[in-house]
């Protein structure tokens, strides 16, 4: 029987605000996520300088910056949650519910969305107005398009991880560790990703975070369409593309891994 | 006195011990071994790409001593700073809210302090690994200078475990914090370890920041730390801030302020322990 519509927005909606709530209830959070990320950032920003680099690489540094909190919440509070919950015991929970698994995902998805874009504003608009960085907007509405279907490949992307690592143990942790810094380099997060050369920023071109920045970064400085990947419009309809595509893999993925788990009795299987 | 000694050594051999399976025995030594390696190497390429980016559009005019080999060395040391910080660090949030162990150990005859320690030897041991590894790719893959010949194997070794143990000290601090905080410890550890790339010269010269920031970066013990590391590694002195402190000056402050950190960090863990166990924190549950 098919849950309703309504049952499955409440699912949405109390996933989201165990995190908007849980997080506003730890006022350390505020710190570790908004001003410590802005030291990070700032260090890649005197690298350049310390190069003399051209000004708009500040720029660039900025807004890769920013994002970082995007990609670090899709690794740790999504790609690896239900690992976590599995740990926990929530997992079996959510599986007897009267819901859709896939609304347990996108909760946890605008939960994380909500204080990711809290870090990614602070680094954003401190890093903006500390380093003087001079933004030259050359389209608003593609800046908005590109950064939503941004959000949603890389929402979908997570979805899709959290569906795969659900039965891992310990792996589901250290895969994820070992996601961070090297998509910071192949995403082009501390400058331009068409700098790896056209092959390298076409593979890396599959983590809609590498497309985002790079259309972004086209549209927010002067110089930022020379130093560009692709157009920006075939940069939109890959990553609509791509949204399209991880939010189909992750609820066929999700499926799929949830009847290996019970096949192989490793849905509730705790510290591995 | 000597029962005590006898327990502390105890725990953190049983703790170091414990680091190590639960960092290692996940997966085939190969893929551990693959794993332990590509993250710092991506971490360094990130520099490196940077680097070339600016180097080849002849926009770099960066002067002195600044240069790849000061970049990548600085990064190289300054994993142990991100990796044993977190090492120490994360026990808590581990031990308390995923294997919910850590009123176990509480109530057990080892001492916290000295468990924290051993857990992050366990880290220091993948990162000794993956520092090397990293050395060697940067000398033969990017053909960084590095004279081998000219090291002063000797005092890098000594100044290494002097600096890893104010590092493990600074775990131990944030660990005591995060005994009071709930599971975003990650990211406290992640944005502290950004506060001391920011303000330890790792990757940049310490002249480049602003005259503020450079203060906080001479009260900074890694400060030292990586410049002397510098200094037995290439036999030059590299930041010129400091270029006018010999080595055995910095050694000196080194040592010291590295005390002065152990001697806080006991301190500070005491005050935290206290706080935790009267507002019942420790087997609180904040996974969500």
């Amino acid at each position: 029987m098919k849950t309703d519509l309504k049952t499955n927005l409440k699912s949405i909606w109390a996933r989201a605000y165990v995190r908007i709530v849980g997080a506003n209830r730890e006022p350390s959070w505020i710190l570790s996520e908004t001003v410590l990320p802005l030291l990070n950032t700032a260090a890649f920003v005197y690298v350049y300088k310390a190069l003399r680099a051209p000004e708009e690489y500040i720029g660039f540094v900025i807004l890769g910056g920013a994002m970082t909190a995007y990609w670090m919440n899709v690794l740790w509070s999504m790609a690896s949650q239900f690992y976590w919950e599995k740990e926990m015991g929530n997992l079996e929970l959510y599986l007897i519910a009267p819901i859709s698994r896939m609304s347990i995902l996108l909760g946890m998805a605008i939960g994380g969305i909500f204080y990711a874009t809290l870090r990614a504003v602070v680094v954003f608009v401190f890093g903006s107005l500390i380093f003087r960085v001079n933004f030259f907007i050359s389209g608003v509405v593609e800046l908005f398009l590109i950064f939503i279907l941004t959000m949603i490949a890389l929402y979908g992307m997570g979805m899709f991880f959290a569906s795969l690592f659900m039965l891992w143990g310990r792996e589901a942790w250290h895969t994820s560790n070992l996601f961070q810094e090297p998509i910071y380099l192949l995403g082009g997060f501390f400058f331009p990703v068409k700098t790896l050369g056209y092959t390298v920023a076409m593979f890396a071109s599959a983590i809609p975070i590498s497309l985002g920045l790079d259309g972004m970064r086209q549209l927010c400085f002067k110089t930022g369409k020379t130093l560009g990947f692709l157009d920006v419009k075939i940069e939109i309809l890959l990553l609509l593309g791509l949204s399209i595509f991880y939010i189909w893999i992750s609820h066929y993925a999700l499926l799929f891994m949830e009847n290996l788990g019970k096949k192989q009795g490793r849905l509730t299987l705790k510290w591995q | 006195m000597n029962q005590n000694f006898s327990t502390h050594t105890k725990t953190l051999k049983l703790a170091s011990w414990l680091g190590w399976k639960m960092e290692s025995n996940w997966a085939d030594w190969w893929i551990f071994a693959v794993y332990s390696v590509v993250r710092p190497l991506a971490s360094s390429m990130i520099l490196v790409v940077m680097y070339w980016v600016i180097a080849k559009s002849g926009n770099a005019q960066a002067s002195g001593s600044y240069n790849l080999t000061f970049m990548y060395l600085g990064n190289a040391f300054f994993m142990f700073v991100g990796n044993v910080l977190y090492g120490v660090a994360w026990t808590i949030h581990e031990d308390r809210e995923h294997y919910q162990m850590l009123k176990y150990i509480f109530i057990s005859p080892a001492k916290m302090y000295f468990y924290l320690f051993g857990r992050g030897t366990a880290k220091l041991f993948i990162t000794v690994f993956a520092v090397i590894a990293t050395i060697a790719f940067g000398m033969l893959v990017l053909k960084i200078p590095i004279d081998l010949s000219a090291v002063n194997y000797p005092m890098l070794v000594l100044v290494t475990g002097i600096g890893l143990l104010g590092i493990a000290a600074l775990g131990v601090i944030l660990a005591a914090v995060s005994m009071v905080t709930a599971h975003h410890s990650f990211y406290l550890t992640e944005g502290v370890a950004g506060l001391f790339f920011l303000v330890s010269g790792a990757i940049f010269p310490i002249e480049v920041l602003p005259g503020w920031l450079q203060k906080i970066s001479l009260i900074n013990p890694l400060t030292y730390w990586i410049e002397l590391a510098r200094r037995y590694i290439t036999g030059e002195k590299m930041c010129q801030v400091l270029s006018s402190i010999s080595n055995l000056e910095l050694f000196f402050i080194l040592t010291l302020s590295t005390l002065i950190l152990v001697y806080l960090s006991v301190i500070i863990y005491r005050f935290f322990e206290h706080l935790a166990v009267q507002r019942g924190l420790i087997d609180r549950l904040t996974n969500f």
